[in-house]
């Protein structure tokens, strides 16, 4: 399928049937990629994106969890801020990048903070609805058991919440790339964002495609990964 | 003898958007004795769940008094384990280590835990299914392994409400064999939840007859006169089983039909 499309995509931009300034032609792309790999031009771009990828999926998980875990279990934490984290949430964090540019600069730390504001809904609510979740019959079984709060969070709650985590790590990982990429397109330095951007400006669509192309292949990768380990930590669904 | 669990004039009630109170219990008063079983049959809705739960320390009574040995109850009832009616094993621990729950629970070392959790597997012959998951067996080996999760703690007080009632009838007898084994010079005290008036007299030293909710108490109490140890198999083509199905069915038949009026009217 994959293949049929970029065999027809090259023959249609070989022949000039359609217009290769517009879409390029796959063989131009991969030349493109091989070009920047070989120079080592595409590696430091690529760390960087991941750099700020990685922090911003860290932070937001740490915080969506904590956050996710008090509000679940806390009655009045829940009502005070419940509210407010809504409208945070309804706010579309792209328009966020210009301020975050201004307050943490041009550096990595701007884009890790849009990559935040949006991993941090999406393991936020999953904790929360996972902690929500729990079988009430569980929890009373494991308090006649004996099980303290902290059992019970770390027994109970913890992995229930865990299992509605892993099921959107694959969403949060995205968005974490997403926030990267947006906030280098947006204004940086360093980073695929800003390889895409700089090869826009100039109308380079094979640099906009190749960037697109190097970006796909290390979510698949990410994706796989975050697949196989959800498999071996959740064995016992199955 | 002295008394396991004594209530008095026990009261639950809950609010209801009338701005009313629905009482689930009310006035009801019973003791038992330590290390018998008890039965407590009563229509469906009678607050027979409410009334465990109480004893568990999960539910505060509105009125009346909790005394288990003697002592009142004000927390979490730390004699007792309880048994639900459905599932509440973790689905994400190993058999063996939901077995190994509550002693983990109260600071037993994590191998010490696994150890007696593993002579507990042996004796109900599940030990071959140890590092298995409880989405992987079958409902009868789940309840055989939260009795084990219940009977490793070595509490007083058994407190199970209807928990054979989702098997099949075979699977079921079988359970009933194997809790009256375990039970049998254990010295424990068990109040067994049912709605199953068969299973009550098979099982118990004395049954409970409650009322129809709401507001229930206790109607009557009956003395099961059948000698232990008990054959499961055979124990309801016992003549004695029959007369006493028949006494105590005139009682429960009432409340039955009562319960029925309620919740058709």
């Amino acid at each position: 399928m994959a293949a049929g499309v970029l065999i027809v995509w090259q023959v249609l931009a070989t022949r000039r049937l359609i217009d290769p300034f517009f879409v390029s032609r796959p063989s131009a792309i991969a030349g493109r990629v091989w070009e920047w790999m070989a120079s080592g031009f595409i590696w430091r771009h690529l760390a960087v994106t991941l750099e700020e990828a990685v922090l911003a999926f860290v932070i937001g998980t740490v915080l969506g969890i904590g956050a996710g875990f008090v509000l679940a279990r806390g009655r009045r934490a829940s009502l005070i801020f419940n509210p407010y984290l809504r409208v945070l949430n309804a706010l579309p964090r792209v328009v966020l990048a210009p301020l975050f540019l201004l307050w943490f600069g041009l550096g990595i730390w701007s884009k890790v903070a849009l990559g935040v504001t949006l991993v941090f809904f999406v393991v936020f609510f999953n904790t929360y609805q996972g902690v929500r979740d729990v079988d009430r019959v569980l929890v009373d079984n494991a308090r006649v058991l004996g099980a303290s709060e902290a059992a019970l969070i770390r027994h109970v709650f913890g992995p229930s919440a865990l299992t509605w985590i892993f099921s959107s790590l694959q969403t949060s990982i995205g968005f974490a790339i997403v926030g990267a990429v947006v906030g280098e397109y947006l204004g940086a330095s360093r980073g695929i964002g800003y390889v895409i951007s700089q090869a826009e400006g100039t109308f380079d669509t094979t640099g906009v495609f190749a960037g697109l192309a190097v970006l796909s292949v290390c979510v698949v990768i990410v994706g796989e990964a975050v697949a196989r380990l959800e498999r071996r930590l959740l064995a016992w669904k199955r | 003898m002295s008394t396991a669990v004594a209530l008095q004039d026990l009261a639950c009630g809950f609010p209801i958007p009338t701005g009313d109170t629905y009482w689930a219990v009310r006035d009801l008063s019973f003791e038992t004795p330590a290390g018998s079983f008890t039965a407590i049959v009563g229509p469906t809705g009678c607050g027979k769940s409410t009334i465990l739960n109480v004893i568990a320390g999960l539910l505060a009574p509105s009125a009346g008094r909790v005394l288990i040995a003697g002592e009142p109850l004000s927390a979490l009832n730390r004699n007792a384990t309880y048994m639900f009616q459905q599932d509440a094993l973790l689905p994400w621990k190993s058999v063996i280590d939901n077995v190994a729950l509550g002693l983990l629970f109260a600071g037993v070392p994590r191998s010490d835990a696994r150890r007696q959790a593993q002579t507990w597997l042996d004796r109900i012959g599940l030990a071959a299914f140890a590092e298995h998951y409880p989405s992987q067996l079958s409902g009868g080996m789940r309840k055989r392994i939260a009795m084990a999760q219940h009977w490793v703690m070595e509490r007083d007080l058994l407190l199970m409400d209807e928990p054979f009632s989702a098997l099949d009838v075979h699977t079921r007898q079988a359970m009933e064999s194997e809790l009256l084994a375990l039970w049998t010079g254990s010295g424990r005290t068990v109040l067994f939840v049912t709605h199953d008036l068969e299973e009550a007299i098979a099982l118990a030293d004395e049954i409970l007859v409650i009322s129809a909710g709401p507001a229930s108490r206790v109607v009557s109490r009956h003395v099961v006169p059948l000698a232990r140890p008990r054959d499961l198999l055979e124990i309801r083509t016992h003549p004695g089983f029959h007369e006493l199905y028949g006494r105590i069915w005139t009682d429960l038949r009432r409340e039955v039909v009562r319960s029925r009026e309620r919740t058709t009217a």
